[in-house]
């Protein structure tokens, strides 16, 4: 199958970009939307033109490395990473939008490849417990609600790609905070943290320059691992808990 | 000797250098190079007063953003149910504001109670639309870049939040102006709220102003209530359908109860 690739090109953090448009004849429907990009780059760089930058790593959709605004939705049309998008989701002949995630927070730092540190200063100002736990501990040593144990693993699900911050109109990630919040918030672990958590995350979550929610819901939509986005209302109630209680 | 106080030196240099201008250009949308963000500035009081602490932070406004437009709900509904005695003739309707105005009484004076719900609603007014402008500045801030690829985000009651606000806080105004101050009205006379009512009803831009912004109303609330009970955290899984519901008949029965007031005088129904 034939497609013509729309793709954002910008040398580096401080250039101006713009989007190139590329045909990519040799498209196969069982291709993933990756090895598309890397058909194109192996053309780019024979004829000696700089390849597309794009981040990728595990291309199983669990690392959350990979993450491009496909068409205008992060991802691409399919709830999952863009690594796990197969070609057979496109028609021979479409013409396809690729531009980086956009966000005050994620500058670009060339063509579709953003910074997002920013994701890892949140989780270093909280998303974590201090008890030194040593090894895998014994299973049932701490117990755990089957219930609490479900929340937990829904919202440790998070591979922190950044798409709900792509998705969001404002910017805002409040989901990927809410899923680090609730998933340490459900488990006996992170019980002793809990307040100063929500408050340290919640505060370096502002100061990288994210907006704040509008309950649009557009994260929740594109979050390839399905963080439900009642999260943000357990991030809120967290938040609402932790600040009366330390005032 | 020399050598630790020129370590020291250099440090004290870079720290003030790497500090500054990291977070201006942040915010503009461009990358740090290579340097590591500044580290947040910590307020004066840790932890804060829990009113600093949730002026300072997203959430907090949104908090207050939220109890605010819950308050003004409140109030809609009390005055929607005292709106519609008129329906029940201008003797029912011009006692029921005769009432308003001694309730609380002989404790307090007359209009004193008027006056304080009226202290409560400006504040609730001016501080809804505070936060709202504040938040909205920092989330438009926060996309500097629109994507070349457009597609249309969130229903038409969420996206339309900003300029329905708007609207409704020019409608308050001219509603105030119209039948409270009695300044626009005319043919208007203080202590006959029928009558009033009635001849603002009775004019085709009076008529459009009050039902263009009781549609506005409606699709801010439609998003907007349920909104603030996600803000405030109260909603849940569990809840979700039943607060979809009241949400959704609530901007309903709003919408409808207060143009049905119009609807009546243009129809003649109340005259």
């Amino acid at each position: 199958m034939k497609v013509t690739l729309r793709v954002w090109r910008q040398p580096g953090p401080d250039a101006t970009g713009e989007m190139v448009s590329y045909e990519v004849e040799d498209a196969t429907p069982e291709m993933s939307f990756l090895e598309v990009l890397d058909t194109l780059n192996e053309r780019l760089i024979l004829t000696g033109d700089e390849p597309v930058a794009f981040d990728h790593d595990c291309r199983e959709g669990i690392c959350g490395a990979c993450g491009v605004v496909i068409n205008g939705q992060a991802h691409g049309p399919e709830r999952t990473t863009a690594c796990q998008l197969h070609m057979r989701s496109f028609a021979d002949g479409d013409v396809i939008d690729v531009e980086p995630w956009r966000a005050a927070a994620f500058p670009v730092v060339k063509d579709l490849v953003v910074d997002r540190s920013a994701f890892d200063r949140i989780i270093g100002a909280g998303g974590y417990i201090t008890a030194p736990t040593g090894s895998a501990p014994d299973a049932h040593a701490t117990p755990v609600p089957k219930p609490a144990a479900e929340t937990a693993f829904e919202h440790a699900e998070c591979i922190g790609c950044g798409a709900c911050v792509a998705a969001c109109p404002n910017g805002s990630a409040m989901l990927f905070t809410a899923a680090k919040v609730v998933h340490l918030g459900a488990l006996p672990q992170g019980a002793p943290e809990r307040e100063s958590r929500v408050l340290d995350m919640i505060g370096r979550m502002d100061d990288e320059g994210f907006g704040g929610c509008t309950n649009t819901g557009e994260c929740a939509v594109a979050c390839p691992k399905g963080i439900p986005l009642q999260a943000i209302s357990s991030l809120n109630r967290e938040f609402l808990r932790a600040a009366r209680k330390s005032a | 000797m020399g050598r630790p106080l020129l370590t020291v030196t250099v440090m004290a240099l870079t720290t003030k250098s790497a500090s500054k201008p990291a977070s201006d250009k942040r915010t503009s949308g461009k990358r740090t190079s290579g340097k590591p963000a500044p580290e947040p500035t910590r307020p004066k009081r840790y932890p804060p007063s829990l009113p600093a602490l949730l002026w300072r932070s997203t959430v907090g406004k949104k908090t207050v953003l939220a109890v605010t437009g819950l308050i003004m709900v409140g109030y809609l509904v009390a005055h929607l149910v005292g709106n519609i005695k008129i329906f029940f003739g201008a003797e029912e309707f011009n006692s029921y504001g005769h009432w308003l105005r001694t309730l609380g009484g002989p404790v307090l004076h007359y209009e004193w109670a008027l006056w304080m719900i009226r202290v409560v609603l400006v504040a609730a007014v001016v501080l809804h639309g505070v936060t709202a402008y504040q938040l909205s500045r920092r989330d438009i801030a926060a996309r500097p870049v629109a994507y070349v690829h457009k597609r249309r985000r969130a229903s038409y009651a969420t996206r339309t939040m900003r300029w329905g606000g708007v609207i409704l806080g020019l409608f308050v105004v001219w509603h105030i102006l119209d039948l409270t101050t009695l300044t626009v009205n005319e043919n208007a006379r203080t202590g006959h709220p029928y009558e009033n009512t009635v001849a603002t009803f009775s004019t085709w831009y009076g008529n459009t102003i009050y039902i263009t912004a009781m549609l506005a109303l409606g699709l801010h609330l439609r998003h907007g209530f349920w909104s603030a009970v996600q803000t405030l955290g109260a909603a849940s899984p569990a809840r979700e359908r039943a607060l979809r519901v009241v949400t959704d008949t609530s901007a309903l029965v709003l919408t409808g109860g207060f143009i049905s007031i119009p609807v009546a005088v243009m129809t003649g129904v109340v005259n």
